[in-house]
């Protein structure tokens, strides 16, 4: 058995895991699985579901089957807003193949549905009635939906179909849209502007002054699967859970399917219960995979024909009805003295969005946290328009606010002639300068200092435009990484013990981040079971709780359910044991889980393993539902991941092409749980941000609203050979507020990347780029 | 996608004969623009005359040059040993277009005949003259970073986003026809169409006309030839500037001189004016930099691509200069 | 219409539109060839067509009648896990799975692109007999795959390992340091 085999089964488990307390609190004690050395945590595990990805047996929302089913197509409409005259129907109607055409004419009633944030069921993008009307509120909402026996006939009879409109005038154009921007109620559930002090006075006094505007455009998440269901609606005692009346069976690439199946009872006034989402694969999601339209319209065609329907959208589908990022303009303006400390920061700006939704791109997140500056202003305003609904894209708010933030410290530092990591040591805060709170555990400085040590960053030119190899002007650059820790309400886990093991039950979600590996090896590690013995059900509405997989929180939100849970098995196992068990007479915080039973914490001899409890018990199986303890934790501290992105581009001198040659994240978020799929996670945020720093962009023709690359030649994404082999590296240094000590890492890589990448690119080539994407018609 | 009827034929004869007899027919190459075309609704031809059984093989010539069948894919072309050793520039701007799945399925004759990628002509929801002659144009004042500078016309300013068929331009291939009238050749300058007022005529094929074959003359000179293609991503998109080029010196005085450029054009674009420029002149810096001013004086820039004018420019000294410095150093690519 | 499909003759009659990608996901319920853009722009559909890997998306099942085609489903033998795919799983070549079988059939048509010396646009000298081959060339020849889940460094990782062990000392002698120091990582 090899080293890393015992890792995985844990053999070597030197001590049992005691219950944790209260992370939360103050007063409370952390995780014990946060402790170092805890084998099995931080082990490279190879992905559980690894062999199923690479034979092409693990099967996709839209890869399943249902008797008798259909294949939908949508049309979607050409103009931004007005009415719909007409929709000429018949040639699809007449076409081989075809069930059925639905527009607002007989489309089933629905009510609208509610919306994320806005809502407390709420999935939806946004709360326009889906199909009701004959209003079109975007260029690309759809305006009829075809059923076929076949994909090639549905698509070819939704070609056919023929809309005339009466087109409104419509406001498409950012340009014109952010002269009317308005102030939000609300930015994520906080205020729309933040002030400490008087920033506006402290710049103008300031004897160093950076005033910039950094533009950035719209963005789509661009999953490789494509947003895609398959779902019926059986009656009476055919269904499978032998309830009464109608059920709703989706299969759906969703992250969040609890708040799907919440939404949809309320779209078609059943109860949750009737509808059952399941979700074991998605491939890819970044925030777009929540409720859409499609998948309210492919059960109301459904409904309507009475066969179960399949709909898979094009990819011009994704673009034309799953929202993406919005674009900004964000000013900074920042204040510094001689020695370089901010005395005022103001990062204000405007983000297109649409009445109709509730996300104002929030791109002044970082900037609440990072620097210790002595008056600060922060605010977003919004554009409104006629467009789609944007919505959350990987860290929403810090990937495009630090590009500008970390951009204009570059230029400070410029400004001051000072090494920019010096700059931004020298403005670290020692609590959170907006808020006031301590910091849960902040490592900024090391991650930064251990960073630049492995990249070579004092090999870098203080002069833009030193160095040169052939055509290739070569510079460094680097910026500072941020996202919050946040471990949203709701989660929920049930443990059933056998005698073969456990299985962990819940509500989330696994899209390639590898939840379902590390849960594994997180459940594995304080049930004291081996990683074999550990089943970890997630992806389906009928387990415990209700946790989405965004704002990096599913780690902490798991881990929170599985503590709660693990310690009400405890207490049962307890009140299962007999007088004659050495476990006799402990309470639960006597115990600690190890060697696949449970033992006295300090006393060897008193144990018993699972198996034998349940056997004594004559139980075939013990199975516990708990909720996560409140997330108290929230109020008590400021708590953020942090990291330092380090990046070496080269300009090419003629072409001004830029080729990135090395990239390098050194990142502070508390305990790595699998240093193999967070090393994954990371860089695949990290190349994320390469796309976002230079080469994506969605074009909104401002003129029809209408998005014009909507695919994959067109929206360009980093392909292999864009993409250096990219280090990462890690403070491991535990959150002692946090579950296992960790921070969910899915967002933060994206973070700082546009920033480092422009930063060198100015450092190359002597050019500072503030609109983004950097491509080469701008380094000319 | 419409549907349509199917038939594979064995020659160009066959092929011919069918494209007669069927009404909207269109030849299927590798399929790999036509078909998604066809998804886009952008072609909607009611039959396919698959023609991926037409010659695919590549032979010597008697003058000493090379002909390729129409059939041959572009993943064969570049990797035949006499194209990579004789026309370096021709395997260079094959494989450094699409993907490497697409070169194995794409065939030469298809390569030349693929549409333009302008986006208002794959939105069938917009204004197009080359869709619909005569509706407009809603590249002229939306997106038009990907498109033309040189042979524009108020109607169309769509490139011709093939990389090949600028390394052909470059080399005066001579594409070979075949249809009801009989066979003929053009040059390979002459198959492709300015846009004009009519953009929608994209060559100067006659109906159910088909390319049988590309022949490459001989041209020492284009051993020493190189692509170089400039794009927004590393691999994987197209052109935004390419230049295909060779030079000849005789001692210090340039003899011969060969250039193209993709990602500027309407169509492949031979720089022909620069080559007269520089035909018996010094090579020399000054000499180059007026050669590429006299061609680039043409240009018809857009706000959208006014960068193109700046990154021809550059791109054409640079890869001229090195295809100087090549042979001063004996011939070395 | 007929073709040889993971070893198998399959039989099917098809619309004249339907794609290879949807005649092997939808009539032979091979989904694990996936679909992620149908216009041949992210390389998850790849397949093997006579060793030669295409955009299943970008191919009408009536052109490739005949034809003997190898998906994802095909490249394990006899339950024994081709060296590509292990390793993908080794080296965490992939996160959510999706873009995965096409990177498979890709790395594997990839491998006999090698082995027949076909240069790529990374290759210096394209008239040099013996493509001197280094991690570039893996990179240029495997960007017709798209991952937004970013994956690219561990998938290169990967079909450097499963090269080396699918290719053996042949392909050994021609590593160069860059890729030896790869694979023994």
């Amino acid at each position: 058995m090899s080293a890393l085999d015992k890792e995985r089964s844990g053999d070597n488990q030197p001590a049992g895991v005691a219950l944790a307390g209260d992370y939360w609190r103050p007063e409370g004690g952390p995780d014990p699985l946060s402790e170092k050395g805890r084998i099995g945590i931080g082990a490279p595990l190879s992905r559980v579901d690894g062999a199923e990805k690479v034979t092409g047996s693990a099967r996709f929302a839209g890869e399943f089957t249902f008797e008798g089913m259909v294949y939908a197509a949508l049309v979607y409409s050409a103009i931004a807003n007005g009415r719909i005259l007409n929709i000429d129907r018949r040639e699809a109607e007449a076409m081989g193949g075809v069930v059925l055409v639905m527009t607002h004419e007989n489309a089933p009633r629905l009510n609208t549905p509610p919306v994320f944030l806005r809502s407390p069921n709420g999935a939806a993008g946004d709360d326009h009635p889906i199909m009701q009307t004959d209003r079109v509120h975007w260029n690309g909402q759809p305006v009829a939906l075809v059923l076929a026996e076949t994909q090639e006939q549905a698509d070819a009879a939704a070609e056919s179909i023929r809309v005339d409109y009466a087109a409104e005038p419509a406001m498409t154009d950012f340009e014109l849209a952010k002269t009317h921007a308005r102030r939000p109620d609300n930015v994520l559930g906080g205020p729309a502007e933040i002030t400490v002090g008087d920033a506006d006075a402290a710049f103008e006094a300031a004897a160093h002054q950076i005033d910039a505007t950094y533009t950035t455009p719209r963005h789509n998440h661009n999953a490789i699967e494509p947003h895609a269901l398959t779902l019926v609606w059986t009656t009476g005692d055919g269904d499978e859970s032998g309830r009464e009346g109608e059920t709703l069976r989706i299969h759906d690439a969703s992250q969040c399917v609890d708040l799907a199946v919440a939404s949809l009872a309320e779209v078609f006034g059943i109860e949750t219960s009737q509808i059952h989402i399941t979700s074991p694969f998605v491939g890819g999601g970044f925030g777009g995979k929540a409720l859409w339209q499609h998948q309210i319209l492919a059960a109301a065609a459904a409904k309507l024909a009475d066969r179960p329907v399949r709909l898979a959208l094009s990819r011009e589908g994704v673009y034309r009805v799953v929202g993406g990022r919005a674009c900004t303009e964000q000013r900074v303006a920042l204040g510094a003295d001689e020695q370089g400390r901010l005395q005022a920061l103001i990062h204000s700006g405007i983000a297109a969005m649409t009445q109709h939704n509730n996300l104002p791109e929030p791109f002044f997140q970082a900037t609440k946290c990072l620097y210790a500056a002595d008056h600060i202003r922060l605010s977003i305003d919004v554009a409104d328009m006629q467009m789609l609904a944007n919505t959350f894209m990987r860290a929403p708010g810090e990937s495009v606010g630090s590009f500008a933030l970390e951009s204009a410290l570059d230029e400070l530092a410029d400004q001051l002639g000072m090494d920019p990591l010096e700059l931004r040591r020298r403005n670290e805060p020692e609590r959170d300068p907006t808020s006031g709170l301590a910091f849960s555990s902040r490592h900024l400085l090391e991650a930064a200092r251990s960073g630049a040590e492995r990249f070579g960053w004092s090999e870098r030119s203080a002069t833009p435009a030193s160095r040169h190899e052939g055509e290739w002007q070569i510079g460094l650059g680097c910026a500072t990484a941020t996202y919050p820790y946040i471990r949203m309400p709701g989660a929920a886990a049930r443990i059933t013990l056998t005698p073969d093991g456990a299985t962990v039950g819940i509500a989330a979600h696994e899209m390639g981040m590898g939840t379902a590996t590390v849960q594994t090896q997180v459940a594995a590690a304080r049930l004291g079971l081996p990683v074999e013995k550990i089943a970890f059900h997630y992806g389906d509405s009928h387990l415990a709780g209700s946790v989405l997989a965004g704002g990096s929180q599913q780690t902490a939100a798991i881990g929170g359910a599985v503590i709660a849970a693990q310690r009400a098995l405890v207490a049962e196992l307890l009140a299962l044991v007999g007088q004659d068990s050495p476990l006799s007479g402990l309470s639960p915080d006597e115990i600690e889980c190890r060697n696949e039973g449970l033992g006295a914490i300090g006393n060897g001899s008193r144990f018993e393993t699972y198996a034998q409890i349940l056997a004594r018990a004559g139980q075939s199986e013990l199975s516990v539902q708990a909720d996560a303890a409140g997330s108290e934790e929230l109020a008590n501290w400021s708590m953020h991941s942090f990291g330092t992105i380090f990046c070496e581009a080269g300009v090419n001198s003629v072409t001004g092409e830029v080729r990135i040659r090395r990239l390098l994240g050194s990142f502070d978020c508390g305990r790595i749980l699998n240093t193999k799929t967070a090393t994954s996670q990371f860089r695949g945020g990290m190349i994320m941000g390469l796309g976002l720093a230079l080469m994506e962009e969605t074009l909104f023709d401002p003129r029809s609203g209408r998005v014009m690359n909507p695919s994959l030649a067109d929206y360009h994404v980093p392909v292999q050979m864009d993409v250096p082999e990219i280090e990462v590296m890690w403070t491991d240094i535990p959150d002692p507020h946090t579950p296992m000590g960790a921070h969910g890492i899915g967002e933060i890589g994206i973070t700082g990347v546009g920033a480092a990448v422009a930063n060198a690119v100015y450092n190359a080539s002597g050019k500072r780029i503030r609109d983004l994407p950097i491509t080469l018609d701008k380094l000319l | 996608m419409n549907a349509f009827d199917y038939q594979q034929v064995a020659d160009s004869e066959q092929a011919i004969e069918q494209a007669v007899r069927s009404r909207r027919a269109k030849y299927l190459g590798g399929g790999t623009n036509l078909v998604d075309l066809m998804r886009e609704t952008v072609e909607r031809p009611q039959a396919l005359i698959d023609v991926t059984r037409l010659s695919r093989d590549i032979d010597e010539t008697a003058e000493g040059g090379l002909i390729i069948g129409a059939a041959v894919t572009n993943s064969a072309l570049a990797g035949d040993a006499r194209v990579r050793s004789r026309y370096p520039v021709l395997a260079r701007a094959i494989l450094s277009g699409a993907s490497a799945q697409i070169r194995n399925m794409a065939t030469v004759g298809g390569n030349l005949l693929q549409r333009t990628r302008c986006a208002y002509f794959y939105d069938v929801a917009a204004r197009c003259n080359k869709r619909e002659p005569g509706a407009g144009c809603d590249a002229l004042e939306g997106f038009h970073r990907y498109h033309a500078i040189l042979g524009t016309s108020p109607s169309c300013i769509a490139t011709h986003p093939s990389d090949m068929a600028v390394a052909l331009a470059a080399l005066d291939a001579r594409i070979h026809l075949r249809g009801p009238e009989g066979e003929r050749q053009l040059a390979i300058t002459e198959l492709h169409r300015e846009p004009g007022e009519r953009p929608d005529l994209e060559t100067e094929l006659q109906p159910e006309e088909l390319i049988v074959a590309v022949e490459l003359p001989p041209l020492p000179m284009a051993a020493r030839s190189n692509y170089r293609k400039v794009r927004d991503r590393a691999s994987y998109a197209f052109a935004l500037v390419s230049v295909a080029s060779m030079v000849e010196l005789d001692g210090e005085t340039i003899q011969d001189v060969r250039l193209a450029l993709g990602g500027v054009g309407t169509k492949p674009w031979r720089a022909l004016r620069v080559e007269a420029a520089l035909r018996g002149q010094p090579a020399t810096e000054a000499t180059i930099a007026a050669a590429v001013d006299a061609e680039l004086t043409e240009a018809r820039p857009l706000p959208g691509n006014a960068f193109k004018v700046e990154l021809a420019r550059r791109t054409l000294i640079a890869e001229l200069s090195r295809r100087i410095a090549d042979a001063r150093n004996g011939g070395e690519a | 219409m007929q073709w040889t499909i993971n070893g198998q003759v399959r039989e099917a009659e098809v619309d004249f539109r339907t794609s290879l990608l949807d005649l092997l996901r939808e009539q032979f319920q091979l989904s694990g060839t996936k679909k992620g853009c149908n216009q041949g722009a992210c390389g998850a559909c790849t397949v093997l067509v006579d060793g030669e890997r295409i955009n299943a998306c970008l191919a009408l099942a009536v052109q490739y009648q005949g034809r003997t085609i190898t998906t994802v489903e095909g490249l394990a033998e006899n339950g024994t896990l081709h060296p590509v795919q292990a390793a993908f799983i080794e080296h965490d070549g992939f996160q959510c799975g999706y873009c995965t079988p096409g990177q498979l059939c890709s790395a594997v048509g990839m491998i006999g692109e090698l082995e027949r010396d076909h240069p790529s646009a990374v290759t210096a000298d394209l008239a040099a007999n013996g493509i001197e081959w280094n991690r570039d060339e893996l990179r240029e020849r495997m960007s017709g795959n798209l991952c937004r889940c970013g994956a690219y460094n561990g998938i290169a990782d990967a079909i450097a390992a499963g090269l080396a062990k699918e290719l053996g000392e042949e392909l050994g002698e021609e590593l160069d340091e860059e890729l030896g120091e790869e694979i023994a990582r």
